[in-house]
């Protein structure tokens, strides 16, 4: 018949004969004619392995590799063969949300490694088992926010926050009702006397401020934490997942939520997806915190062993109560990253980001050196910088591309500026010659 | 499996000085993140493991050892479509090609952008509908983004009264979820005896702050709601939206879509019906399709195609943000990779195949049916489509649930693991004791199911016998059933917390 389909036209005729139907048509007489399809699907003939391998191979062609310098959320981090080789096993990949403990102890296991690691990361006492991505973690943050407060609205968003996580907040505010406010910067960092005026007001469920933040700078939380407690406010900080390894973390900046995307955690860049969104907090918030949770306990042998638990807060129980409507979320990302911080460990961590530094460091420099591009802020930053073009910053980045480098992205809200990232997998040589490449174009 | 290796966490294999990974030597001096001070530094140190690279391997290729997936055996999860992940559709996700940064200038990503709005066309054909946004991550995501479609278009009518939707009290339980993160309040319709809407029940709920009607077709009964023409027309003509839960559209596939039913807007789950894996939980994908005059309320950024030069065969793809749409929803263009594979999983089958699986995915599921309706209760008799539902065992079998001590689904379930088999979904829906919805998928053999029905058979025979064995299962699993209750009474959620 099929590849992917078992049947014989003998088996289809006694499982017919079985149903006591005399042909597969038959098993949809219940529909009514005038709702049916009677012509064939208008979509191409199947086609043979070689055939779709061709056409997409084809389609993979078409993209032209670039070296990449561009961050916004997404970073270009080594991934060590060892993760995608794990998570080629397909007793992972082709499971589902663990249900039946018994037979899903692989990946209840990892989940629990994975919730161990990241809440150990942010400084939080727990985390979940994964969102969609740093943009919908941080949404639901801010909903978390507006659920624990219970009679405020008002959640505040730091401006510097990246302009995609900004954009998938205001979409989930304007429908869930949330009144969210954006605090505006000063000097490429969150305006802190701005935020303290707002949250004076004490109509202010929560804050969510952004580290590194979408310039790629480094901002300082000290007191905002207390002002917030004060205030019956709650702090959520949405940090770039392979900082938390050497930046203070959440817990450090006495945060009481922490959110973002752990693609920099060993998942590759791949066109925006999947990547996998984190949301840890405290213990006292886990009656408030979305999504899938895997808790220890023993089995009937006294085993120590791990299960879902906590169901009671998840739509398959509370139906609309529920503190999501999250269901499949990014679980098998847990792999991922369980596997990529169990090869790097603390001192991987460390490394990647002291190489990521230097790197992005060193380019900076070196494009200040050109003479064609202007700092734009005097802050210290990580892997991720804000630089002014002198020219025209589109034409060149373009022109970059034409010569094979992605050289960050326009910054939105500030003219003729790009925002770079490096990391450890580009060499001096790549960017000595990016730079060689640059002083060979007049843009 | 090893069972002596069994349950170690990778935290209690670290040793101090072990490392698994490699990084090149530092090339650029005078740099070090010690510049940026204490007040932006790390204080504490981390858990994180120290571990050498086969420790690693060897730690979570065990763990495999300890999951069930697809590949392993029957999966027969109602609801969840476990149909067979193609492999060829891994191999070609993974090309180099498509590992590109996401702000790559569209010019520079034309295969990716065609790839996509190939799927979308694809989906719109299959679905009866118009256009396709892919962004959405899962089901449940799509049924918010929809639902935000919905939203969109009565308040760009200005029609802003509309904040009510109707859910069927059989819907799954993420529909009345996505409602309500959408700021809708829940409306819910009551079933018939027969499992479908009762649409006397349905008439009086409807008005002017209806903003539309969520259903699964067939239902989550696996039972097609043959009066679906009535009722979009009773929803349509009280001015609201009909929304369509895709997770059950396998069985409908080239036979009856959708659009042609009545629906206005729509998700489909890649992981269900178009066989990307379910990957422990996702990730997924959630496309979501809008019938003409609706486009524009889709998130963005939106995919859209333009003709070069005049010339019909050149074309180029571009990133647009539309005005009229509801904002974004994702990071970027949802979960792509797997976008990749059910376009592999597409071009596979193609128009000759694809509604073939509907099919046989319908003559699987009513010959279990049929084969095990003697030892389990059926609640409504009649021919189903993906999937069924029993409530609970017979009678006579123990199944009785008004006695105390009768076997319930839970120990039906936990015993078919000890069988090598995946439990189907139970307690779902809730219009039943001892519900157990099973979907078998086009993808198992005759001789697949003839085994499960052996062994449905034999659990069915051991209740009456021996209703211990089933009540203490699983007994030949890498681990025995668990202590929920304690779970959640001195919850652990972390290895710091054991």
């Amino acid at each position: 018949m099929f590849k992917y389909f078992p049947h014989t036209a003998d088996d289809v005729q006694q499982m017919l004969d079985v149903i006591g139907v005399r042909t597969l048509d038959d098993l949809y007489a219940e529909i009514p004619e005038e709702i049916k399809l009677h012509r064939e699907l208008d979509i191409p003939s199947e086609k043979s392995e070689i055939e779709v391998r061709r056409i997409i191979q084809g389609l993979a062609a078409m993209n032209k590799p670039l070296v990449c310098f561009a961050g916004a959320g997404s970073y270009d981090h080594y991934t060590p063969s060892v993760v995608p080789f794990l998570a080629s096993r397909s007793e992972f990949s082709t499971s589902y949300t663990p249900y039946q403990a018994e037979i899903s102890q692989g990946t209840l296991q990892y989940i629990f490694e994975y919730q161990t690691m990241m809440a150990d990361l942010t400084g939080m006492d727990i985390s979940n088992a994964s969102m969609y991505d740093g943009s919908t973690a941080t949404a639901e943050a801010m909903m978390m926010c507006m659920a624990a407060a219970q009679k405020r609205n008002r959640v505040l968003i730091s401006q510097t926050i990246q302009p995609a996580v900004m954009a998938v907040c205001k979409t989930y505010a304007k429908f869930h009702g949330v009144d969210l406010v954006c605090v505006p910067e000063k000097n490429g960092v969150m305006d802190k006397e701005a935020a303290r005026e707002l949250i004076e007001k004490d109509d202010v469920a929560g804050l969510i401020v952004a580290q590194p933040n979408r310039y790629g700078l480094i901002e300082d939380f000290t007191g905002l934490a207390d002002l917030c407690h004060e205030h019956k406010a709650l702090l959520a900080v949405n940090t770039m997942a392979s900082a938390l390894a050497v930046l203070k973390s959440p817990g450090e900046w006495g945060a009481d939520i922490a959110c973002g995307d752990a693609q920099s955690l060993g998942i590759p860049v791949g066109y925006g997806g999947p990547y996998i969104g984190y949301l840890c907090t405290k213990e006292a918030l886990v009656r408030k915190m979305p999504g899938r949770l895997v808790g220890a306990t023993t089995d009937a042998d006294g085993r120590r062993t791990f299960v879902l638990t906590m169901q009671a807060r998840e739509q398959h129980i509370r139906r609309e109560k529920a503190t999501s409507n999250i269901c499949t979320a990014q679980g098998f990302m847990c792999l991922y990253v369980a596997a990529y911080l169990s090869l790097m460990g603390p001192e991987g961590m460390k490394e990647v980001n002291e190489l990521s530094y230097a790197s992005a460091h060193y380019l900076h420099d070196e494009l200040l050196k050109t003479g064609r591009f202007e700092e734009v802020f005097d802050g210290s930053f990580l892997n991720e910088f804000t630089l002014r073009y002198k020219g025209d910053a589109k034409a060149l980045r373009m022109a970059l591309a034409e010569e094979g480098y992605l050289l960050g992205a326009p910054t939105l809200f500030c003219d003729g500026c790009l925002t770079i990232a490096s990391t450890e997998q580009r060499s001096r040589q790549e960017i000595d010659e990016l730079i060689r490449q640059l002083n060979n174009l007049t843009i | 499996m090893n069972r002596e290796y069994y349950g170690k966490l990778i935290f209690e294999l670290s040793q101090p000085g072990r490392k698994g990974y490699s990084l090149p030597k530092n090339e650029f001096e005078g740099y070090s993140l010690v510049e940026l001070g204490e007040t932006q530094l790390r204080q504490t140190g981390t858990i994180l493991p120290e571990a050498d690279e086969l420790t690693v391997v060897r730690h979570y290729t065990n763990m495999s050892n300890n999951n069930f997936g697809v590949d392993t055996g029957f999966y027969p999860l109602g609801s969840c479509t476990m149909k067979y992940n193609p492999k060829l559709n891994e191999e070609l996700a993974a090309l180099p090609g498509f590992n590109q940064h996401p702000l790559t200038p569209a010019k520079f990503a034309q295969g990716s952008l065609k790839l996509y709005d190939e799927v979308q066309k694809t989906l719109a054909e299959i679905a009866g509908l118009s256009r396709f946004t892919l962004n959405p991550y899962a089901g449940a995501h799509g049924e918010l983004t929809g639902l935000m479609v919905i939203r969109s278009y009565h308040m760009s009518r200005g029609d802003v009264a509309r904040t009510k939707i109707i859910v069927p009290d059989s819907a799954h339980g993420t529909n009345p979820a996505s409602a309500a993160v959408c700021g809708l309040q829940i409306v819910e319709v009551k079933s018939l005896a027969d499992g479908t809407v009762d649409v006397e029940a349905l008439k009086p709920l409807l008005g002017p702050d209806i903003a539309g009607m969520m259903m699964t077709n067939p239902n989550t009964l696996g039972l097609f709601e043959t009066r679906i023409p009535e009722i979009a027309k009773l929803v349509h003509e009280c001015g609201g939206l009909m929304y369509y839960d895709g997770a059950n559209l396998n069985p409908m596939l080239g036979v009856c879509r959708p659009g042609d039913m009545g629906f206005d807007v729509m998700h489909i789950n890649l992981h269900k019906t178009f066989s990307t894996p379910h990957g422990g939980g996702g990730p997924g994908s959630g496309p979501v399709g809008v019938r003409k005059g609706l486009e524009q309320f889709l998130p963005n950024p939106q995919v859209i195609v333009k003709d070069l030069k005049d010339t019909k065969d050149l074309k180029a793809y571009e990133l647009h943000c539309d005005e009229e749409s509801l904002g974004y929803v994702s990071f970027f263009l949802g979960n792509f990779a797997i976008i990749v594979r059910a376009y592999a999983y597409l071009l596979s089958l193609g128009k000759e195949n694809i509604p073939m699986a509907g099919k046989l995915s319908v003559l699987n599921a009513n010959y279990i049916k049929e084969s095990l309706r003697s030892h389990y209760k059926l609640p409504i008799d009649t021919v189903c489509k993906h999937e069924f539902v029993f409530d609970g065992l017979r009678e006579e079998y123990g199944g009785d649930h008004h006695s105390p001590e009768h076997v319930t689904t839970l120990d039906v379930a936990k015993r078919l693991l000890d069988y090598g088999f995946h439990a189907p979904t139970i307690y779902f829906p809730l219009l039943f004791h001892e519900a157990m919805m099973i979907e078998p998928t086009e993808t198992e053999s005759k001789e697949t199911l003839d085994a499960f029905i052996a062994v449905m058979k034999r659990i069915a025979e051991e209740a009456k016998a021996d209703p211990q064995l089933l009540k203490s299962a699983p007994h030949d699993t890498p681990v025995r059933r668990m202590d929920d209750v304690k779970a959640v009474k001195e919850p652990k959620f972390t290895f710091k917390a054991l």
